[in-house]
């Protein structure tokens, strides 16, 4: 038997749980499915490389809602429901358990998974994208252990801040000639490299692992770091094997979405991780990895479903928490030409360097600064050129700028 | 428990129940109430939870930190009684509490 659904959300995260609340508040009359592989209720996801292992955060208290605001909007929500064949012209998904559903229209919030380290030997290797990668990693963690973190993005090194906290000895390997290097400019490299030092974790860059074995890395000069837990942060490959066997056109290894979020199929939609859009704020074509646009995709999708014209033209945005270290990230800073820095990044902890390409403000990141954070996000938007001595100088009240 | 009401800029109205420790603006979001994105979870990142407190609880919905304020001086529309419902933290004291949510966060 084949069940029927107005509209099929495949995906248990960020961009899931948006998405099917925003159909009802957009109007949306027809029944919903909220299908997701994972045995939880959608939860939030990035106290799991934060919060969650540190400090005494509950599982339930992750979760984006209740099971009964579900319930209350009459939407069907099945966890542990793998969806593993979709039929884009029967407009049927078929489950891990045999079960077929046909859709009027269709959303793919399927997400990333993260990359796998290959060849780990003997040691297991831990992942931070799930809540039981958490749980997993929770029971091998303790004071005085020695935890190897591979990849110096942003969730190896706010893992390592974690585990130092919790009284671990750690070593953060990239292999690239700086941390952060995939995602940010050379400014915040060099600052999170000082901090982390300075809060007594090792970074070592330029490297590569020549093996890994049960006791710790051998690198290819011929240092060896020792470990008792290894975690692997490098990088995520977007969830599109659904996408690839429905016939939907691809763009930078993701599901390729319009202004409206939208796929190449008239009837299907995706949101959040698992896409690639054109961004007319940057003209580039454009992947995130964020809950910023996990959940705005899923409010246009949402809305273009419900018969409202909604398009996708959101600034990115994105946070990360290390130690006592707010960042907050406007916009892309791929491109700049020219940084101006406010605050000391050399000797302080709080500062906001602001990018600008062609005398154009394209991106700030802000260390413990939330107003510069929230004035660039807001001059940024508005594709302007604020007075560079204005931003440089300390004594000047930023509200000149508006 | 306590009972929150939340009104929107419309003027129509939604109480929810919250339990003591959790946020003002996690009771919104569990229950979907609408207006407030929250998209941060709460990590005070975002100011897409902005509220105005009703005035008679002004004073038991406690102070701004230093973080929110600052977040609070870029934000739309800001009044006296602004306040990120992700930072004020539900008690058997705000049963009753009513606030307000903005025309839109940002």
């Amino acid at each position: 038997m084949t069940e029927n659904f107005g509209c099929i959300i495949l995906g248990g995260g960020h961009a899931a749980a948006e998405a099917a609340l925003c159909l009802r508040k957009e109007g949306f009359e027809g029944s919903i499915l909220m299908a997701g592989d994972e045995p939880s209720l959608p939860y939030q996801r990035p106290p799991l490389s934060k919060t969650y292992l540190a400090e005494d955060v509950t599982a339930d208290s992750l979760l984006i809602r209740e099971s009964q605001a579900y319930v209350g909007a009459n939407i069907t929500v099945r966890v542990n429901a793998r969806a593993v064949k979709l039929d884009a012209a029967s407009r049927v998904v078929t489950f891990a358990d045999g079960v077929q559903a046909q859709y009027g229209k269709l959303i793919l919030a399927t997400g990333a998974r993260p990359r796998k380290l290959v060849g780990a030997g003997h040691l297991k290797v831990h992942y931070i994208r799930t809540l039981a990668d958490i749980d997993g990693l929770r029971a091998v963690i303790a004071p005085g252990k020695r935890a190897l973190i591979i990849g110096g993005g942003y969730i190896g090194l706010e893992a390592a801040a974690m585990l130092k906290k919790l009284g671990l000895h750690v070593t953060v390997l990239e292999a690239m000639e700086r941390i952060l290097q995939r995602v940010t400019a050379a400014p915040l490299s060099e600052f999170y490299t000082r901090i982390h030092r300075e809060e007594g974790v090792e970074i070592l860059t330029g490297v590569s692992i020549k093996s890994l074995r049960a006791d710790g890395a051998e690198l290819a000069d011929g240092r060896f770091v020792p470990a008792d837990v290894l975690i692997a942060g490098i990088g995520v490959l977007p969830n599109i094997e659904l996408a690839e066997m429905a016939g939907l056109r691809m763009e930078a290894g993701a599901v390729f979405v319009d202004s409206h979020c939208r796929t190449s199929d008239e009837n299907i939609y995706a949101a959040g991780d698992c896409t690639s859009f054109f961004s007319p704020h940057y003209e580039r074509l454009t992947r995130l990895e964020s809950v910023q646009n996990a959940n705005d995709q899923a409010r246009v999708a949402a809305a273009n479903i419900a018969g409202h014209v909604s398009v996708y033209d959101v600034l990115p945005w994105f946070w990360s928490d290390q130690y006592d270290l707010k960042l907050q990230i406007a916009g892309l800073s791929q491109g700049y030409d020219e940084v101006v820095l406010r605050g000391d990044s050399a000797t302080g902890r709080s500062f906001a360097a602001f990018y600008f390409a062609q005398g154009r403000l394209i991106a700030v990141d802000a260390v413990n600064r939330p107003r510069e954070f929230l004035l660039a996000k807001r001059l940024i938007a508005a594709k302007v050129s604020p007075d560079r001595n204005i931003l440089q100088d300390e004594t000047a009240d930023l509200k000149k700028l508006l | 428990m306590a009972k929150i009401t939340f009104i929107q800029h419309n003027g129509t109205s939604q109480t929810v129940d919250a339990n003591p420790g959790m946020s003002v603006m996690e009771a919104a979001v569990k229950n979907a109430v609408a207006g407030i994105d929250a998209d941060c979870g709460g990590a005070c990142a975002c100011a897409t939870c902005h509220v105005y407190v009703e005035p008679d609880w002004v004073e038991k919905a406690g102070k701004r930190s230093d973080m929110e304020a600052d977040m609070l001086d870029f934000a739309y529309e800001v009044r006296e009684n602004s306040r990120l419902s992700c930072q004020i933290k539900v008690t058997e004291g705000l049963d009753g509490l009513t606030v307000k949510v903005p025309e839109k966060q940002f």
